[in-house]
């Protein structure tokens, strides 16, 4: 029985992310890192992995800087990582990353569930799950905060999935894909054991002809990356007692639609 | 003295992808770990070691340096230098003290000449993390001055009888054990002392004070009283006699570490004083408009550079293996170095915060309590130009 994990490298949250003069997105010469929200997918991998006596893979889709991911991965405790790399994903969207995905995951053998977390902080469409279910014609669960119980021989799995107004209880049939909320658990820190066998790990990369498939068809185009607008701030002092200032204070946010 | 060309040429950037991944690692851990509760440990004047140890020695963090057959990692030097200043960035002093003191102070001598038997009883569970540590040397009467110290380890068969005290001892109200240094023969010179290990359980061990200190708020400092202590001989680091030996090369690291967290706290602090020197306004325009606090601040950031390097340096002096006076010659020198940066750093951004620095919900209020112990703990500013002088043959003609 395998698990698999989907990760990607991202600038890190403390990064000022922008675009340059030429039209491209640069955080400088900032780190990056691990997808936050990955970390809680890649430690409920290792988690079930464990449980069900299976193994844990970990899968990035993309080029040699989502290694690092890979390798944060393994240093974690997770048993293989394998990245997907060929020209033909350069312009790739969220469906054409699922159509990789989805081959990525015929690969390895006996994939019962596939984790995502629950959304990428730099492109953040929240799709790729959904579309790599549908195009392994899996289960779909979303928002999952707790895994309550997996049986590989019955071939089900009962989640927690969290939402705004509340939790809800499913049991569903494997094989699944799901999304993990970081309500699930408490990732780890790398150990320096885990990190000295990361950095010694060679790390498969796997083409599009290795997956047998073709080139996926982008269903969007970018055209262009731009820079938010300036906010433009204006400070206002407001004198007078401290009544007097409340009152006008009120009269303003009315006036401005704010309450 | 001169560097051979390949550790020269490896200064430039001694840290590989693996260095770089147990940075983030630290990085993360203190982040989520120490930073969150660190005002409330200052509060307290004490961080929960054991809890927070052993979280460490799960992840590796407290045998970097030791063999793995006791648990260590059988990491390069550079792995010290990294975990070192990753701590600095704990928000307080007083939790990297606590925790370099485990791992670099107290520890070293007993790795590198205790007993099997010791090391499997007291460095093993250090270096997991289930046991914490502390380092007594200091007394009322013998700080810098190590040759003066009067505790006494008397023979009475097959044991040590203890008794005398320790004063400024750090983890001293939590320790499991400590690595005492004591005279076991009489005298009162360097010769006649050894270090040996002593269970704080050991009926006649008492903490006689908690120390109210000046900084590092967050580490508990105690005096401690030894009143026939017994201790099987057995417990002695290496040979008899030789505890100021083993001791001044026990220090060598610890300066290390010490100036080494201290020059990237010093960065922290002098960075976090340019962010808020950009942002304060005074007389319509930012401070940092101001080309004296323009050039201060890049005057500190040039010493800055300039004392990490000297502290690369001596961390690869002691990857190379270099011999040990060359290795004190140039850790006195980091250690002097580091300690007077420090205070001029404390110095210099309090200034620059004005009121708002000397409020003590502002972090720089804190630094500049801690940032005075670098030059009197682990020898004082004055012992390391004294080292230095010696080493250097300053001797009158």
């Amino acid at each position: 029985m395998s698990i698999i994990v989907f990760t990607r490298s991202t600038p890190d949250t403390a990064a000022k992310v922008e675009v340059d003069g030429s039209g491209n997105v640069t955080w400088g010469d900032a780190a990056t890192v691990v997808n936050p929200w990955d970390e809680y997918a890649l430690e409920e991998g290792i988690v079930q992995a464990k449980n069900g006596g299976g193994k844990a893979s970990v899968i990035a889709i993309g080029g040699e800087m989502h290694n690092d991911a890979l390798k944060h991965s393994l240093a974690m405790g997770l048993d293989q990582a394998i990245r997907v790399e060929d020209d033909a994903l350069d312009a790739s969207d969220a469906l054409a990353y699922a159509t990789a995905a989805s081959a990525a995951v015929k690969k390895v053998d006996d994939a019962k569930l596939v984790i995502f977390g629950k959304e990428s902080i730099d492109v953040g469409t929240d799709q790729h799950a959904y579309m790599t279910a549908r195009k392994l014609g899996w289960t779909m669960l979303s928002y999952v905060s707790q895994i309550i119980e997996v049986d590989y021989e019955a071939g089900t799995i009962k989640v927690e999935k969290m939402y705004e107004q509340g939790k809800q209880v499913v049991t569903s049939q494997l094989p699944a894909v799901i999304t993990v909320m970081k309500e699930i658990n408490e990732p780890r820190y790398p150990s320096f054991i885990g990190i000295r066998k990361a950095s010694k790990a060679q790390i498969p990369v796997w083409s599009l002809a290795d997956l047998g498939i073709s080139a996926p068809t982008a269903k969007t185009q970018t055209l262009a990356f731009n820079n938010l607008p300036a906010r433009e701030v204006k400070t206002e002092m407001i004198e007078g007692e401290p009544e007097e200032q409340a009152r006008i204070l009120v009269d303003k946010l009315l006036e401005e639609k704010v309450l | 003295m001169v560097l051979p060309k390949a550790t020269a040429i490896n200064l430039f950037n001694p840290f590989t992808e693996e260095h770089e991944m147990f940075r983030k690692s630290v990085r993360a851990f203190v982040e989520k770990e120490i930073r969150p509760h660190v005002d409330e440990w200052e509060e307290a004047e004490i961080a929960p070691l054991h809890e927070l140890f052993k979280k460490m020695g799960e992840l590796g963090f407290l045998g970097l340096n030791y063999p793995e057959k006791y648990g260590g990692a059988e990491a390069d030097i550079w792995f010290t230098v990294v975990f070192a200043e990753e701590l600095a960035r704990a928000g307080a002093a007083g939790i990297p003290m606590a925790t370099l003191v485990h791992t670099d102070m107290a520890t070293p001598a007993l790795a590198r000449h205790g007993s099997e038997e010791l090391k499997e009883r007291y460095l093993m569970p250090a270096i997991r993390g289930e046991m914490v540590s502390a380092i007594a040397v200091t007394e009322p009467d013998a700080g810098s001055d190590v040759a003066r110290i009067k505790t006494r380890a008397e023979r009475d068969g097959d044991d040590y009888i203890i008794n005398g005290s320790k004063l400024y001892i750090t983890n001293g109200t939590q320790a499991d054990w400590l690595c005492l240094l004591a005279r076991t023969s009489p005298g009162d010179d360097y010769q006649g002392m050894s270090l040996i290990i002593v269970p704080t359980d050991t009926p006649g061990f008492t903490i006689s004070k908690k120390l109210k200190k000046l900084g590092n708020h967050s580490s508990d400092t105690a005096f401690l009283t030894f009143e026939d202590v017994r201790v099987p001989v057995s417990n002695r680091i290496g040979e008899e006699g030789f505890g100021f030996y083993y001791q001044m090369e026990q220090f060598q690291v610890e300066r290390l570490v010490g100036a080494l967290g201290g020059v990237a706290g010093a960065e922290l602090v002098v960075r976090d004083t340019i962010a808020y020197c950009q942002e304060r306004h005074a007389f319509n325009k930012p401070l940092i408009a101001s080309q004296w606090i323009q050039f201060k601040l890049a005057e500190l950031l040039t010493e800055i550079e300039a004392t990490r390097q000297l502290n690369y340096l001596c961390a690869a002096k002691i990857e190379a293996g270099e011999d040990n006076m060359e290795v004190t010659r140039i850790a006195s020198m980091c250690k002097l170095k580091a300690g007077r940066l420090m205070r001029e750093v404390a110095d210099t951004c309090l200034q620059f915060y004005g009121g708002m620095g000397y409020m003590e919900e502002t972090p720089i209020s804190r630094y500049f309590r801690d940032a005075r112990l670098t030059s009197i703990g682990g020898g004082a500013d004055e012992v390391m130009l004294g080292i230095i002088a010696k080493l250097e043959n300053m001797n009158p003609r």
